[in-house]
């Protein structure tokens, strides 16, 4: 493998500023090209879904609710056409879906809990961009509390599923979030997931998208560092049940700063940060 | 070579299917059980468990998902089968579509329940008929024997290069699924030589040779894939009538696209299918011992439609009755539609009635065929193209 060789060559589908391209090429970094991705119908799905692709890995896409069960079958195949040895054993091609924050939380849940609960080789990423985007910005359960959408037009009443630990209360082998502002701590964690080899291991990204929130698409990777330095966007992983999270550096910045650099947030009034870092700083590990 | 019978067993029609999926030597078998099918996945997981078949099980958490992984599994080059019924079935429905479209030669066996509500766990073939438009290639069963025998055809159907599409074979809830009968078990090596080993060509997820499976094509290319599966689907009539006769040649049994029952001479032609079929034969044998040439028209294939053979057993005859244990509602019976489309066009067809029964399980004895075919060939004047048999509260 060339040291610098990327498995997603220029030229794709995103729009300007989406966090897609560079998560993808993050992602094939440390799996490809030995690798069969399962994609979900979502943005990050379109480099495998639209013709020309710019991915030099075998993908397959089944449907919104499929990439999990997707996975399931391509893994139980290559596992048994090895027992047979009709195929090269299992252990050398990084088999992982990819799907977004609706494909995964929503229609897709039943197929992601059965495929986590049967414990299925391979790893899955959750690229939650909190709405469905590829459908022009509608709510998720993914969607954070008060966030505008066309479908929260005053802003969502809800608060977000919290799916992470939904899914390490599974019990599976690793459960980890990742933000691209973080690129080194995404790339370990990609690697961890990897070595672990068996079991089903899920990674969850923050990935903000600058039509759907609002901001400008040269700002994708402030707002993602953001997410973290303001305490939104906690990155932490969970191994075999032990939970470890990242080290701070330097002082939590105020979330206001992660509010008022995202339209989707515009009519929270002054007050209403004021409760929500109130509510941060309760919850803050002391130092 | 001579014909090579196998071991006879007492099997239900269920098992016959699972022992047809295990001679088949299936790899992966995502299921979720329903009644009555579950007891196909239960013998599976025993075959698996014995030693007897080299697969993986995956107990999936729906119907939706059993189809996505078989999918998946085909599409990674492993011989994939699951089983469903009536509402498990209609779950999977968008991936029918999927699998079809993606030529992945897959094989689901569907035990005929009538789809709620109101619920009712006996037979009535809506809910695979209901599917008709999938894109898969559709049999249907009339016993334990020939829902084995149509598994293992069906893999050489479905992976033929000139077909290359999914294959249901459906057999009824109960009548078929849990009646025991003597079935010829063929022997696995016998078995496997007339199926041969899974080479996908075409759909494969291998990283020596990366492709997108599952992409948008828009207006420049959907109408070419829908072509070429209906040209798949033309192909599939060629193909099944091969493959009948080489297990008959082989096993000394062979279902091809239509059984047809004393069509020769016959000036009423009776046209069905599944597992209403036997009591029809009955009726045939009563009606012509009363001096009314009958005949029988079984569809062993529904998907492609043999269209010709229907024209052939039922252009010289004077009156076709259809008996659909289904209804499109709105319209009239499944099979009736289509009969009469097949036969619309000929310049002097027969007269075409249709008679909707035996829903949900309702039992239909060899005697009502013979008094409905008796008055709807009596040309009593009120007599409606169209009638439902066995039915309270009819006008």
């Amino acid at each position: 493998m060339e040291k610098d060789k990327t498995f997603i060559r220029p030229g794709n589908f995103f729009c300007p500023g989406c966090p897609a391209g560079i998560i993808w090429k993050l992602i094939l970094k440390v799996l490809g090209p030995n690798c069969i991705a399962s994609i979900g119908s979502t943005c990050v799905g379109m480099p495998a879904i639209l013709y020309p692709s710019p991915l030099d890995i075998p993908t397959l896409h089944v449907g919104m609710p499929g990439p999990a069960a997707a996975l399931s079958g391509i893994s139980a195949a290559l596992e048994i056409l090895a027992e047979k040895g009709k195929r090269p054993a299992r252990g050398n091609i990084n088999v992982f879906a990819i799907a977004g924050d609706g494909g995964t939380a929503d229609i897709g849940m039943a197929a992601l809990s059965g495929a986590a609960e049967r414990n299925d080789n391979g790893i899955y990423f959750c690229f939650d961009n909190e709405a469905y985007m590829n459908t022009g910005i509608q709510r998720s359960s993914l969607t954070p509390r008060k966030s505008w959408t066309t479908t929260t037009p005053v802003g969502k009443f809800q608060t977000k599923k919290d799916l992470p630990t939904i899914m390490a209360a599974h019990r599976i082998p690793y459960v980890a979030t990742a933000s691209l502002g973080f690129p080194n701590d995404f790339i370990a964690k990609i690697k961890k997931a990897r070595d672990l080899k068996k079991g089903f291991r899920y990674i969850h990204i923050l990935a903000p998208c600058p039509i759907g929130w609002g901001f400008p698409s040269e700002k994708t990777v402030e707002v993602s560092r953001l997410a973290v330095e303001t305490g939104v966007w906690p990155l932490y992983e969970i191994e075999s049940g032990v939970m470890r999270q990242a080290q701070r550096k330097t002082a939590r910045k105020p979330v206001s700063q992660y509010f008022r650099i995202q339209k989707r947030f515009a009519h929270l009034t002054d007050d209403e940060i004021d409760a929500v870092e109130a509510v941060l700083r309760k919850t803050e590990t002391p130092e | 070579m001579g014909v090579k019978h196998g071991d006879k067993k007492m099997l239900t029609g269920n098992y016959a299917v699972a022992y047809g999926a295990r001679l088949a030597q299936v790899e992966v078998v995502p299921a979720y059980p329903i009644t009555p099918q579950t007891q196909i996945m239960e013998k599976l997981v025993e075959f698996i468990e014995k030693g007897e078949l080299k697969a993986r099980f995956v107990p999936v958490e729906s119907e939706h998902s059993a189809m996505t992984v078989a999918i998946a599994a085909q599409a990674t080059g492993a011989r994939s089968f699951t089983a469903s019924s009536s509402q498990g079935l209609a779950y999977m429905h968008e991936n029918l579509f999927v699998a079809s479209g993606l030529r992945l030669p897959l094989v689901l066996a569907v035990v005929n329940r009538g789809l709620a509500m109101p619920i009712s766990i006996h037979p009535d073939q809506t809910d695979s008929l209901a599917e008709r438009d999938s894109g898969c290639i559709q049999f249907y069963a009339a016993d334990a024997q020939e829902a084995l025998d149509l598994i293992l055809q069906a893999y050489r159907v479905a992976e033929d290069q000139d077909v290359l599409l999914p294959v249901m074979v459906c057999l009824e809830g109960f009548l078929i699924s849990h009646f025991t009968e003597i079935v010829e078990v063929p022997d696995q090596a016998e078995a496997k030589d007339f199926v041969g080993d899974y080479t996908s060509r075409h759909v494969i997820l291998d990283p020596q040779r990366p492709m997108h499976i599952g992409i948008l094509v828009n207006e420049h290319y959907y109408t070419e894939y829908r072509f070429q599966q209906k040209q798949a689907m033309d192909s599939a009539k060629k193909v099944i009538k091969k493959v009948a006769e080489e297990y008959r040649a082989r096993f000394g049994r062979g279902h091809g696209l239509v059984e047809s029952y004393k069509t020769e001479d016959a000036q009423i032609v009776i046209v069905t299918m599944g597992a209403l079929s036997g009591v029809a034969k009955l009726a045939v044998d009563r009606l012509r011992e009363d001096g009314i040439k009958a005949g029988l028209v079984r569809l062993v294939a529904f998907r492609p439609f043999p269209k010709d053979e229907i024209i052939g057993c039922c252009r010289a005859a004077d009156t076709v009755v259809v008996l659909d244990r289904n209804v499109s509602l709105g319209s009239s019976g499944i099979i009736y539609l289509e009969v009469s489309s097949s036969l619309c066009n000929l310049s002097s067809g027969p007269r075409i009635y249709d008679v909707i029964l035996g829903l949900g399980g309702r039992d239909i004895g060899q005697e009502d065929i013979e008094e409905l075919v008796k008055k709807l060939t009596g040309r009593v004047p009120d007599v409606q193209d169209v009638s439902w048999a066995k039915v309270r509260g009819a006008m």
